[in-house]
């Protein structure tokens, strides 16, 4: 077994020394009624070559965004992923490290960590970011509870319907522990009504969340809603894209007290949705209640400049069931990831990757709504994703145009009863005007 | 012992009260700093909490732990060492003085008679401290 | 010294590019005309601006400053930092999986459902349990999914119990869970062989108490020897049996978490699964449960039917999601992948290499440090340096001088029942001259603490850097870079 160095040989003289005539005697311990009187069943194993038969058979089977032309989104999206980025990930060095415990030999991912928590908090327009948590879901779902703590234990959170509901999914399953309240603010037009809102908030609201750019591809009125939420006393959270923040206004000018986000198309393979990164971001004055590593600069015995795990006190291996989160391996390698993206991509061509995004969901809403029958339910502005309406069932459409190897777009039923009509469809920088025509041309004729 | 000076009345937790009329200053004895090593962070009530005898009050923290505070005595906080939240170290360097945390407005006077003098707060740090 | 202190921002030179996009194709690529200006950035963030070289070198080099599996061994106790094989990560490459959209419909998905669904069914009967979800992200949780199920249970039948009980030597992550999921967390002792307390168990094992969280081998690599008897009084009293499986490494094809009586067990795939841990992730911890949990776990669950696989998401009683997608699939292909290379007799044999090691090295090294509860051990045993610390030499000083010695450090002060702890796992994928020659580093440490200490005082001094000051860095937190500022000492060394 190549995974197994030690050679029957060795096995027995290591048996000697350790004064054991078999590894038998070494399960004393383990009560013989527990013990499994058979091997397990599973399947036998397989050489390298007939495993790699088999996955790439299995690979094979899925419509992956390399053979068909991805306008899938709602939380995960086909971006640029430069080439650099899995060759560096891969060496050995940051692959098979653990968390940085002894700084001293883990300065390489501590460096990457403070240089990835600056870019975030560039990006975000806040203070300070955390190292990663695991998606931008469990993120959301954590600021919900850090709000809930900052706020001395306000119950109610106030979230808004054009928040992911599969963001709101997981909000409902963390809230549970605690006991909160979750009250949803209706969609007008597709952002979140704004009136209804302000009902919405109390003295009791820990915090009012949103999404911008929302679920549906809309931008909100993150300022007014923050407002909206500032006079009840609670904390505005935003789950945000952070991809689109080269292009716009970050959360940090809004008036924002904590952003989340997702941050898969910052270079993180699609990978059937997992792993990815979640983004958190917050002012200076609430770095005590963030959940998740953070690493600082300090300095050495010498005075060399140095990093560290910092502010550990809040964690769950010092402050256990009083910690801030329960949180303890996170997605390190994604932030990596994404990391070295930002530093590829820089502070240009994080714009330039938000305009072209931009210009090419423009131009497919405008040329896919021109199809009789299909059209744009929502005013609102958008960023790279928006609802089409079909006069056919989404779900037909999508299995008809899967095809001619498109991937078309998200049917809404499932989300949204009163959207059951309607495709959410995502436009990245990689999509070609070639590729808009071809699924304008072969959507008309799935409807006609 | 130079220690835990003798004005000072002393709780099982390692706090150290300086009762002044109606008024006790709050904070931790050497052997508590001791223990926790270079104090990094205390978060502190605000002006006009109520505090109870033995109830937390505030948290203390070193780079590797975290300890409640309790308040000797009960009433309501009438100051606060705003100065250790630029400057934790102070509860290190001078605990009985500039690294005073609280002073409280007693509402039960009685309640003194409970806490430790320093010659038993010794014998209890001489039995293990806990 | 290996001498590199830039951090990517200093190397930015404004005007320069490491990426290369593609010239607009459409009209109208003009943002201006687009959104409101509003909402559009009003400056551009203080992002690197570098080459592709600038990038790649960076990152080499510092890649260089850390010790990883690949180039260190790393006996961190606890962790499981085996041997992570690459052709793990070539299959959670290929095209099918990496680049697959996590919202593809079902049909198209196929190849990406059967995976799961047979890694599900094969953790299955690896812990002797009757379904799994493969959707917590790591370890913590799966715990928290994993009680909260628990909770769920207890509340379809009517019964809202407050407390759960947790033994001192447990990981910190269980009681965080724990209270996270709304209980009450009642700490038991262990008892002087380093298991749990039986009488502190009876005690406190009243109508309130909804679960018993248990690591089995516990922390200190010892198996619990009254497990079924632990068990059987849990449920006797109607709590339910939680096994936090971060150990299962030391009990593969010996003995399955089900069959000791626990009723839910988390699997942390980048322990004993050999997915990489990435510096400290992304893990992956599906939680697996008994049939009467089964209705409360997350959704959606992959089923098969004779039409194919399928996310089943009609799950009236489930706890509801705890990620957005379906978990952490690109580790679920590597698990998979190591599951099927090793075959049933191969994970026997990692269980048997595992406890032998570790025993091996137990022996060795239990002369020269303080054993505080003696073995057989299981994957793992747990040193006491109270000697050392005599002499001046706590168990970080031994950790450091580790680092100099060519050899990551164990995991110190942990668990927090043992004085001084150096928790060392070895793992089954190193060899027995590994062992030795790290064995023959701690025995060098420990002279060194009685004749020249100063030595393991001054290290580390073959890293990079040398001892950090962490008072400093939590006094005054300095949590990002920022324009201008210079570093604390100029750097000279390029």
């Amino acid at each position: 077994m190549r995974y197994l160095p030690n050679t029957p040989a060795q096995q027995k003289e290591m048996l000697r020394s350790i004064g054991a005539s078999s590894i038998e005697d070494l399960l004393s311990p383990i009560p013989s009624k527990a013990r499994l009187s058979r091997p397990l069943n599973l399947p036998a194993a397989l050489s390298e070559t007939e495993l790699v038969v088999h996955l790439r058979a299995l690979a094979a089977l899925n419509a992956d965004a390399d053979d068909h032309v991805c306008f899938l989104g709602g939380g995960a999206y086909d971006h640029y992923v430069p080439s650099p980025i899995n060759h560096l990930i891969s060496r050995g060095e940051f692959l098979t490290a653990y968390t940085p415990y002894q700084p001293e030999a883990s300065q390489g991912t501590l460096r990457t960590i403070y240089e990835y928590q600056t870019m975030i908090a560039e990006l975000t327009g806040m203070d300070v970011a955390n190292a990663s948590l695991y998606d931008g879901a469990s993120s959301l779902a954590e600021a919900a509870l850090m709000a809930h703590s900052a706020t001395d234990g306000r119950e109610q959170l106030v979230i808004s319907r054009g928040v992911n509901p599969l963001y709101r999914g997981v909000v409902a399953t963390y809230a549970e522990g605690p006991n909160l309240r979750v009250k949803e603010v209706p969609l007008a037009d597709g952002t979140t009504d704004l009136g209804a809102l302000k009902k919405a908030v109390s003295g009791k609201t820990a915090a009012v969340i949103v999404q911008h750019p929302n679920f549906f591809g809309c931008l909100e009125d993150v300022q007014a809603a923050a407002g909206i939420c500032h006079e009840g006393g609670a904390l505005m959270i935003v789950a945000t894209d952070p991809v689109s923040l080269g292009l716009l206004t970050p959360p940090g000018a809004l008036g924002v007290d904590i952003v989340v986000g997702e941050g898969q198309g910052l270079g993180v393979p699609l990978s059937y949705g997992g792993p990815n990164l979640g983004v958190l971001a917050t002012r200076t004055d609430l770095v005590r209640r963030m959940p998740g590593r953070l690493v600082g600069a300090t300095v050495d015995r010498d005075g060399t400049r140095g990093f560290v795990l910092t502010l550990q006190t809040r964690e769950q291996h010092i402050r256990r069931e009083k910690a801030t989160s329960n949180i303890c391996t996170n997605v390190a390698l994604c932030a990596l990831m994404a990391t070295i993206h930002v530093a590829l991509l820089g502070k240009q061509g994080l714009r330039k990757v938000g305009e072209l995004a931009l210009a090419k969901a423009h131009y497919a809403a405008e040329s896919l709504s021109k199809i009789p029958g299909v059209g744009l339910p929502f005013a609102a502005p958008f960023f790279k994703e928006f609802v089409l309406r079909l006069p056919k069932s989404p779900e037909r459409v999508v299995k008809r145009l899967a095809k001619e190897k498109i991937l078309a777009g998200i049917p809404l039923k499932p989300y949204d009863r009163a959207l059951k009509d309607c495709l959410l469809v995502a436009v990245t920088e990689k999509r070609t005007r070639q590729e808009i025509d071809a699924f304008v041309q072969a959507l008309s004729q799935a409807v006609a | 012992m130079a220690n835990y000076p003798t004005d000072l009345k002393y709780t099982k937790e390692h706090e150290w009260a300086r009762v002044e009329g109606n008024r006790a200053r709050v904070g931790i004895t050497v052997y508590a700093q001791e223990q926790l090593g270079d104090v990094v962070f205390i978060e502190l009530p605000k002006v006009g909490t109520k505090v109870s005898q033995m109830q937390a009050f505030g948290v203390v923290e070193s780079v590797k732990a975290v300890s409640d505070l309790f308040a000797p005595l009960s009433g309501e906080v009438a100051e606060v060492n705003a100065e250790l939240v630029k400057k934790p170290e102070l509860v290190n360097q001078d605990p009985y003085g500039k690294g005073w945390m609280l002073v409280i407005e007693i509402s039960s006077p009685q309640q003194a008679d409970a806490l430790l003098t320093a010659q038993q707060y010794e014998e209890f740090l001489a039995k293990g401290g806990h | 010294m290996t001498g590199y202190d830039k951090l990517i921002f200093e190397l930015s030179a404004p005007g320069r590019v490491g990426y290369s996009l593609p010239a607009p194709d459409v009209p109208n690529a003009d943002p201006k005309a687009l959104l409101p200006a509003k909402h559009l950035r009003a400056s551009a963030p203080e992002l690197p601006e570098v080459s592709e070289l600038d990038v790649v070198r960076h990152y080499s080099r510092l890649s260089q400053l850390n010790y990883g599996v690949d180039t260190h061994f790393y006996p961190l106790g606890s962790c499981t930092m085996k041997y992570n094989p690459k052709l793990n990560e070539d299959m959670a490459r290929l095209g099918g999986f990496a680049r697959l959209h996590p919202l593809t419909p079902e049909a198209h998905s196929q190849g990406a459902l059967q995976l799961m669904w047979e890694l599900g069914r094969d953790l299955a009967e690896i812990a002797g349990m009757d379904a799994v979800s493969l959707q917590p992200a790591a370890g913590a949780q799966g715990e928290l999914a994993g009680v909260l199920m628990i909770r769920a249970y207890h509340l379809a039948r009517g019964e809202r119990r407050t407390k759960v009980l947790v033994p001192d030597s447990a990981h910190g992550t269980n009681p965080a869970s724990t209270a996270i999921a709304g209980y009450r967390v009642v700490q038991l002792k262990s008892d002087a062989e380093g298991g749990v307390d039986l009488a502190d168990l009876e005690r406190n094992l009243d109508q309130e108490v909804a679960a018993l969280m248990i690591t089995v081998p516990n922390t200190l690599g010892l198996f619990e020897p009254r497990i079924l008897e632990i068990s059987e009084l849990c449920h006797a009293r109607g709590a339910q049996v939680y096994m936090d499986g971060a150990n299962l490494n030391a009990i593969l094809g010996i003995t399955r978490p089900g069959d000791l009586g626990c009723d839910v067990c988390h699997f942390n795939l980048h322990k004993t699964f050999t997915t990489p841990h990435g510096g400290g992730g992304p893990g992956a911890g599906p939680v697996g449960v008994k049939a009467h949990l089964e209705p409360f776990l997350p959704t959606p669950v992959v089923t098969k039917s004779d039409d194919g696989y399928e996310l089943d998401w009609k799950r009236p009683q489930s706890i509801g999601k705890v990620q957005a997608f379906w978990g952490n699939f690109g580790m679920l292909v590597r698990a998979y992948t190591y599951i099927r290379t090793m075959g049933p007799d191969g994970l026997r044999a990692v269980a048997d290499n595992a406890i032998l090691n570790a025993n091996y090295l137990m022996k060795r090294l239990e002369p020269h440090y303080d054993l505080p509860y003696p073995g057989p051990c299981m994957h793992e045993c747990v040193f006491s340096a109270r000697r050392q610390k005599k002499l001046g030499i706590a168990a970080m000083d031994v950790a450091k001088r580790l680092l100099d010695l060519g050899f990551y450090a164990p995991s110190t002060y942990f668990p927090l029942v043992v004085e001084e702890a150096l928790m060392i796992e070895p793992t089954e994928t190193e060899s027995k001259e590994t062992l030795d020659a790290f064995c023959d580093a701690m025995i060098q440490i420990a002279r060194e603490a009685e004749s020249t200490p100063q030595v393991i005082h001054d290290a580390p001094v073959t890293t990079s850097v040398r001892r950090l000051d962490q008072t400093l860095a939590a006094r005054q937190p300095d949590l990002r870079w920022k324009p201008g500022r210079a570093p604390a000492v100029s750097d000279t060394r390029v």
